[in-house]
């Protein structure tokens, strides 16, 4: 096999991401302490011109490496997302970590690693290849959740991220090499013409789906797979946790979405069903649960497992046998359109929870957000409109990744999905309106007097405007994402 | 859709001005809020009048309509028009909200601008449900209401503060999730739009429309509110802000009776034909059980809230009637509604500001300290209960001829609601006004300011003016109304024509509904 320097050029962004990655890792040592901001800089512009590349992509549609990677604007709209995701991190981690004094500059190196992983991941056509996508991805993770070495918390989420992200791992080794035994390749093409061979009750086929689902599922924090995910969130630095929540979860389903439309097409009778049933149990108890958290950090992570499960009715209706090919078109792209708007809203509430950490103060109990309102009115503004987004109350954005949402179900036929989403989407309104509630109708307490120091740095406030504008714009003119959304999803077959 | 205006967007200029002003205000010095505060909403009542002066009464049709692609697939568009349901409810908003401003002038200390500017949001959003076109847009407007609500109740509000706003919050939510759910249904059957008047065009099938009924049920009753979903309302009432009431018991209890209107009739005539009788139902049991509790209540805000619930069954009882005057009356209700719960609720807010309670016992005998609040307030009592000459009476009365000719029984129902509105707004009066002052306090209280009397003077005139000479706010009505009860016959004629055993019950009912006042 050669490697056609065509096939090289396509994968541009992966490399210049990967060498920045190693370039960080190979300087941290040689660079002054006072210069290690720079690196950071260096991963930021690495970061810009591969948005740059994958935007010129974004027409392209390719398949290099004899089928293992593709080009295609589905992709591109994942990688897109990655990338200001990731910047957005990095941005927020250049103060946070100061202030949590872990500032480190492999941190970034780790940063970009998962990143490279991630990319692999949507733009693989092959299960090998989005199994090692999804490993460098993790591997990358365990060791970021663990970055606050001094801290047992911290530990402790990397040491059970680790344990169970293993396991998923080698679960979805289980099915991928069941899969191959069955089609006689890893590539989704392959699999895709085998299973249309077989019948939907296969029983191999049927095992090796639902392998692809756990491991996915995990991955993805959807019910019952979730299990990691509070105490993963919680210990996890606050900018790690918001990567998690944001990035990896994106990625997740863009790999997910590929395998199982292109790859496991043809038995989309049988993980229709299934998908219904984690649909509905991870709406019900990633809300429910929710309810009863004080901590903010873990409120949020049971919020991001329910918002998988709205991204799931998505899934369900581009899954629905008797949905005509427009509207199962529209739930994939409102799967998508969710999971970036998702993406704006969820950064923004946790780098609030970043800046309001303070040296002796973790900032994401529910109690030191008491009287927010009247210490940091503009952060507290902040929150609210996020945590508004988050309900999906217009004119937010959350409101219009719902509102395709639940389109999609009625037009699939599916209106009690839809009625069963809408519920819960009141009963979040409980929790998140809590956190509003304890800002402005609490009284400051005398402890939390100090303004953390945070909330006067720039790149915070860079982080904060970037997440509302997301918001802000993306509610009130969601037109150009919709549309490329949609043109992402014809990418698929 | 008519363009009979001059090319100048000036729906949207009413909608958005106030949101601007919102904006504005963030920029103004502390000391000059309310000023600036006064000023956009007195600018956003002058803008408003244009709407009333250059509006055509002949036709049902919507003026001053303007319509721009919002969101291109699927097509949601940013489309607004008025029509003679709509022009009314909007005046009274732009008229009230001054009054607002006002009454908060020395009431409201802390956070004075937020608070301006959670009112002019709200003033926003109240104005965007009621000039809507697209049912997205009226989604989007309708809950937009929500959080400037939550913080005004919240915020500002009593002890119990935090309890009611999260009260009042979750009822509207779940009730509005459902109807987002309606909408997207409607989207589906009704030909891929989400235009309003086109979807009432259209002609669902039966089990559709029961479906949908409930989830329009679920969102409009709970906001009217309808009994038994009304328990939100006194909690809200009772710890919101003077202003929070105000808007509260005026506009927002509005929209629940404009959404039957302006959705569930029009798009729902068969399921409207057979939920009617427990609409009624439940009405009268609002209209009996909203004045029974407030006989029973110590608290002014309470007693003023139940009466609501009572005085909001009247409007649903004659939107549900069906007929021209039923219809009228329930419009001319919602606007004096407005106007009277309003006016007592800017005089609870008055007294508060004096005694600092709200209870019957502790704001006794005031006719001697403060003669001329006791005269407003014996005003607006006998505004509320219907006195003929007061602006109630004629909404009660077309309302009450419009369910006679639905049912004799139902009239003789909601007429004992009356009765028992008198009784306990004169006991209320009776204590209040004339009653044993409380010895401690009344040689204290001052008579009203200047600035209260140019809060409750213009209240008062209206009162009297709507009494005496209703025809300029009916007037705007008829064409629409007719419209609206037009269409429901035709609706029924058609079905009479299909089922054919049934005909002759609905041909009475069809000829009285033609029966529409002039």
């Amino acid at each position: 096999m050669t490697l056609p320097l065509s096939d090289l050029a396509a994968i541009l962004p992966e490399l210049i991401v990967m060498a920045t990655a190693c370039l960080v890792l190979a300087l941290e040592p040689i660079t002054p302490a006072k210069r290690k901001e720079w690196l950071a800089w260096l991963s930021l512009g690495a970061l810009a011109v591969c948005f740059c590349l994958t935007s010129a992509q974004m027409g392209v549609h390719a398949t290099v490496f004899s089928e293992l990677i593709v080009i295609d604007p589905y992709a591109g709209f994942w990688k897109l997302l990655l990338y200001a995701v990731t910047g957005l991190t990095l941005l927020m981690s250049l103060a946070y970590l100061k202030e949590e004094r872990i500032h480190q500059t492999e941190y970034y190196g780790f940063l970009l690693l998962a990143l490279v992983g991630m990319m692999v991941m949507v733009s693989a056509a092959d299960l090998l290849t989005i199994y090692l996508g999804t490993e460098l991805m993790s591997l990358s993770l365990y060791i970021l959740a663990g970055f606050k070495r001094a801290d047992g918390r911290s530990l402790e989420a990397s040491a059970k991220y680790f344990v169970l992200g293993a396991f998923s791992s080698g679960i979805l080794l289980y099915g991928i090499s069941l899969l191959f035994g069955v089609a006689g390749s890893t590539r989704l093409s392959a699999i895709a013409a085998a299973v249309s061979l077989r019948s939907l009750d296969d029983p191999t086929l049927l095992v090796a789906m639902i392998l692809l689902v756990v491991g996915f599922g995990f991955k993805m924090a959807v019910v019952p797979f979730h299990m990691w995910t509070p105490d993963v969130y919680e210990g996890s630095p606050t900018s790690v946790t918001a990567f998690m929540a944001v990035a990896a979860k994106a990625a997740s389903f863009g790999a997910f979405l590929r395998v199982f439309l292109e790859g496991l097409g043809g038995l989309k009778a049988n993980w229709h069903t299934l998908f219904l049933a984690l649909c509905v149990t991870t709406l019900v108890l990633g809300n429910v649960v929710a309810i009863v958290q004080s901590s903010v950090k873990r409120m949020l992570a049971y919020s991001s497992i329910a918002h998988a499960g709205y991204a799931l009715i998505g899934v369900v209706v581009a899954g629905h046998a008797s949905a005509s090919f427009e509207v199962r078109s529209l739930g994939l792209s409102s799967v998508m359109l969710y999971l970036a708007i998702y993406a704006f809203m969820t950064l923004g509430a946790f780098t609030i929870v970043a800046m309001l950490r303070k040296s002796g103060l973790e900032g994401d109990h529910l109690e030191d957000f008491s009287g927010l309102a009247k210490r940091q009115p503009v952060a507290a503004f902040l929150m609210l409109v996020f945590m508004v987004s988050l309900a999906g109350i217009p004119p937010a954005a959350g409101f219009i990744g719902k509102f395709y949402l639940f389109m999609a179900a009625v037009e699939a036929d599916l209106a009690w999905l839809a009625v069963v989403g809408l519920l819960f989407a009141a009963v979040s309104a409980y929790y998140y309106l809590r956190v509003v509630m304890v800002m402005y109708m609490r009284e400051p307490q005398t402890s939390a007097d100090l303004a953390p120091r945070l909330a006067a740095s720039p790149v915070m406030t860079v982080v904060l405007a970037c997440a509302l504008a997301g918001v802000i714009v993306l509610g009130l003119y969601p037109t150009p994402l919709v549309s490329l959304a949609a043109q992402a999803v014809l990418a698929l077959k | 859709m008519s363009l009979d205006y001059s090319g100048f967007p000036w729906l949207s200029a009413v909608v958005f001005f106030p949101l601007l002003g919102a904006l504005l205000l963030l920029l103004v010095k502390d000391t000059a809020v309310r000023w600036t505060a006064l000023g956009i909403t007195l600018v956003e009542l002058a803008l408003s009048l244009p709407l009333w002066l250059f509006f055509d009464p002949s036709t049902p049709r919507m003026q001053f309509a303007e319509q721009v692609t919002w969101i291109a697939s699927p097509a949601i568009n940013y489309s607004v028009g008025i029509d003679g349901i709509s022009l009314p409810l909007i005046l009274l908003t732009t008229f009230l909200m001054p009054f607002c401003i006002l009454v908060s002038w020395t009431a409201v200390q802390t956070r004075v601008k937020a608070f301006m500017a959670a009112l002019l949001i709200m003033e926003t959003a109240m104005i965007g449900v009621f000039v809507a076109l697209d049912f997205v847009l009226f989604y989007v407007f309708w809950e937009a209401m929500l959080i400037p609500m939550y913080l005004l109740i919240g915020v500002w509000g009593g002890p119990n503060r935090v309890y009611a706003a999260m009260k009042f919050f979750l009822y509207t939510l779940t009730g509005s999730v459902l109807l987002l759910a309606a909408i997207l249904a409607l989207f589906f059957h009704g030909g891929q739009t989400f235009d309003i008047l086109l979807l009432s065009g259209v002609e669902y099938p039966a089990a559709l429309q029961f479906w949908i009924f409930l989830a329009f049920f679920a969102a409009f009753a709970v906001k009217v509110p309808m009994f038994p979903f009304h328990t939100w309302l006194p909690d809200a009432h009772v710890e919101a802000p003077t202003a929070g009431s105000v808007i509260l018991a005026s506009v927002l209890l509005k929209m629940g009776t404009y959404g039957f209107l302006r959705f569930t009739l029009p798009m729902l005539p068969d399921a409207t034909d057979t939920f009617t009788p427990a609409m009624i139902g439940l009405s009268l049991t609002a209209i009996l059980y909203g004045a029974y509790m407030a006989l029973a209540q110590t608290d002014l805000k309470k007693l003023i809230a139940y009466s609501s619930v009572s005085h909001m069954g009247f409007v649903t009882l004659g939107i549900f009637a069906l007929n021209a005057q039923g219809i009228e009356g329930a419009l001319m209700q919602m606007i004096n509604h407005g106007i009277t719960t309003g006016a007592l609720f800017l005089c609870v807010g008055i007294i508060y500001e004096r005694t600092h309670s709200r209870l019957l016992a502790d704001n006794a005998g005031l006719a001697g300290p403060m003669p001329r609040y006791a005269a407003f307030l014996v005003i607006f009592s006998l505004s509320s209960l219907g006195l003929p000459g007061t602006n109630s009476f004629v909404g009660e009365f077309l309302v009450l001829a419009g369910t006679f000719l639905w049912s004799k029984p139902a009239a003789a129902v909601a007429a004992l609601g009356i009765i028992l509105a008198a009784a306990y707004l004169l006991w209320m009066v009776q204590r209040v006004a004339f009653g044993v002052p409380v010895a401690k306090t009344a040689p204290k209280l001052i008579d009203l300011t200047p600035r209260e009397w140019v809060t409750l003077t213009p209240l008062a005139i209206l009162v009297f003016w709507i009494g005496f000479f209703p025809n300029p706010v009916l007037t705007p009505m008829h064409a629409s109304v007719n419209h609206l009860v037009e269409h429901l016959d035709q609706r029924h004629t058609a079905v009479a024509h299909r089922h054919a055993p049934s005909n002759d019950q609905r041909q009475p009912t069809v000829l009285s509904r033609r029966e529409g006042i002039p």
